[in-house]
């Protein structure tokens, strides 16, 4: 095919082309049979929206947020109901509700991206080499595994915050340590199901090191099963970050953290019910929105659909 | 003339069971020797043995004088190469026929990869065209013809091939093994070529060894072979069992 040629055709057959020209048109071309399969999906394109938008209030808070989301206005404006002034009331503070929720989405992401950037990388390596590696080290980093899979994700995140110290980095830490266990299941037997096949044979032939094997032809394998496991966990991140924080050992006060609003909003769920009402909204938004593009990505994703 | 491969006594036992029992084989440098036998007979062991892929429970293997021990090393991959059965399982199903044909050389540390890659590809007679493609994006033919010349961009002497066309329809198959044949002429390779097909047997090499049950049965030229001029009850029950069915 001519340059010529390429000018002339649609972008989109360029993408679908059966011959690309270069690594880039591979790649691309890839990339936008996942994007086609995924963008099918109707509600994970809602739940691709939800995350956008919960990327856009984080990033703009400051122009979002007409108040500030840590003083309030003690005299005239304590658990004013929802109206013109403020749109979801104000809190027993006289904060103002809106506010706190889009400065919370700050600390939301901040909780889901740190947890998933330390929880799936340690899952993925201790999966694939335990399961590359077979015998020994399979059996006593599967054990480990199954020692911190043997406790509720919760209680374990209590004792090792309750050990830590309450604050919002120690939750992240605690969440993290509780969660990479599943993902190294995932990719223990994503592993075990390509390691005896014959692309991995064929690179062993090559002389290639078993580090290298696992780095490379290994991991790529593994992580579209895993990035749709930890985005449909991101939910349950979010709600143990939550309940970290309800408990009181999560993000301390003034820290405008979803969970610790629904703590504090407790008190007076009866007469003030937006209070508890409006985060615990936002928590049930944010969480939908990360399971439907989970949803959404399994399919697109999914290395056992299709040709991929 | 050296032996390209020699192997005294060889042993492969996977969990008690004897796989390979006491088998010699000398394989002469630039020569092409087959191994035949029903399948579970232990030829495919022999090759994965010699590549390192099989336990050795005990016997000697020497490539090219030396003698190897329990691993193998980057230089025994240079000279050994091969090139397996399933042209739809021996491709990495995540990596475009660059990236493949690139690892081998990034692995040896090996800086001419451009050139290396085009030419491999034009000798196994795949164009630029296939350079980008994704393993699905090809058939099985060219499959295997990629996968053979990932085995020769390291530029081996010896290419042990694991029924490299049983997964092919009969047209393609006939341009794999013209292929193959090219390849070693123009190159002088030493070929070990399992198969289960006496017609391709007694096509591509001089010699063969027939097996069964992890024994050698016997050896024989391919003359012989054609002449069906065989000692043993084996061997002349596979071939007429190659012969196919008869019309009564």
């Amino acid at each position: 095919m001519t340059a010529s040629d390429a000018g002339s055709l649609s972008r989109r057959e360029w993408l679908l082309s059966d011959r690309p020209a270069s690594r880039l048109q591979a790649r691309l071309g890839r990339a936008y049979v996942a994007w086609r399969r995924f963008s099918a999906n109707r509600l994970a394109l809602v739940g691709m929206l939800i995350i956008i938008a919960l990327l856009v209030v984080a990033a703009f808070a400051d122009v979002l947020a007409p108040y500030s989301p840590t003083v309030g206005d003690l005299k005239n404006a304590r658990l004013l109901p929802p109206g013109a002034a403020h749109w979801f009331g104000t809190d027993d503070l006289g904060r103002d509700i809106y506010s706190r929720i889009v400065y919370g989405a700050r600390w939301t992401l901040y909780v889901v991206v740190l947890v998933a950037v330390i929880a799936a990388p340690i899952g993925l390596l201790v999966g694939t080499v335990a399961g590359y590696a077979g015998g020994w080290t399979d059996a006593i980093l599967m054990r480990i595994t199954d020692i911190f899979l043997a406790f509720p994700k919760l209680v374990l995140a209590l004792a090792f915050v309750a050990a830590l110290g309450p604050g919002i980095e120690n939750a992240v830490l605690a969440i993290a340590i509780t969660s990479w266990p599943p993902y190294a299941r995932i990719a223990r037997a994503e592993t075990l199901t390509v390691r005896n096949s014959d692309y991995i044979k064929a690179v062993q032939l090559m002389g290639a090191s078993p580090f290298r094997i696992v780095l490379r032809h290994i991991m790529p394998l593994c992580i579209s099963s895993l990035i749709i496991r930890v985005t449909l966990d991101m939910a349950g991140i979010i709600l143990t970050a939550a309940g970290l924080g309800f408990l009181g050992l999560g993000a301390q006060p003034p820290l405008p953290e979803w969970g610790a609003m629904i703590a504090s909003g407790r008190r007076f769920i009866l007469d003030q019910w937006w209070v508890a009402a409006a985060p615990g909204a936002a928590i049930l938004i944010v969480s939908l929105g990360f399971n439907l593009l989970g949803d959404g990505l399994r399919d697109a994703l999914d290395p056992r659909s299709g040709d991929q | 003339m050296t032996a390209a491969i020699a192997i005294d006594g060889l042993e492969v036992v996977f969990d008690r069971f004897r796989a390979l029992k006491g088998v010699n084989l000398e394989v002469r440098e630039g020569e092409s020797y087959g191994l035949v036998g029903e399948s579970g007979s232990g030829k495919s062991t022999l090759l994965r043995a010699i590549t390192g892929l099989a336990p050795v429970a005990s016997g000697a293997i020497t490539v090219n004088g030396k003698a190897l021990g329990k691993t193998r090393d980057k230089a025994f991959y240079r000279d050994v190469q091969m090139v397996f059965q399933d042209p739809y399982g021996s491709l990495h199903p995540r990596q475009t026929v660059d990236r493949l044909l690139q690892e081998p050389l990034a692995i040896h540390g090996i800086s001419d990869g451009e050139k290396r890659i085009e030419r491999a590809l034009d000798e196994v007679g795949l164009g630029k065209g296939f350079r980008f493609r994704y393993a699905h994006q090809l058939s099985g033919g060219q499959r295997q013809r990629v996968a053979i010349a990932r085995a020769l961009i390291l530029e081996p002497s010896i290419l042990l091939l694991d029924e490299p066309t049983s997964a092919l329809d009969a047209s393609v198959q006939a341009e794999v093994l013209n292929l193959l044949e090219e390849v070693r002429r123009r190159r002088k390779l030493t070929f070990l070529m399992v198969s289960h097909d006496l017609a391709i047997i007694t096509h591509m090499c001089e010699r063969l060894m027939v097996m069964q049950d992890g024994e050698a049965v016997e050896t024989l030229t391919a003359s012989q072979l054609i002449g069906h001029r065989v000692s043993e009850d084996y061997t002349r029950n596979l071939l007429r069992a190659s012969e196919g069915f008869v019309r009564v």
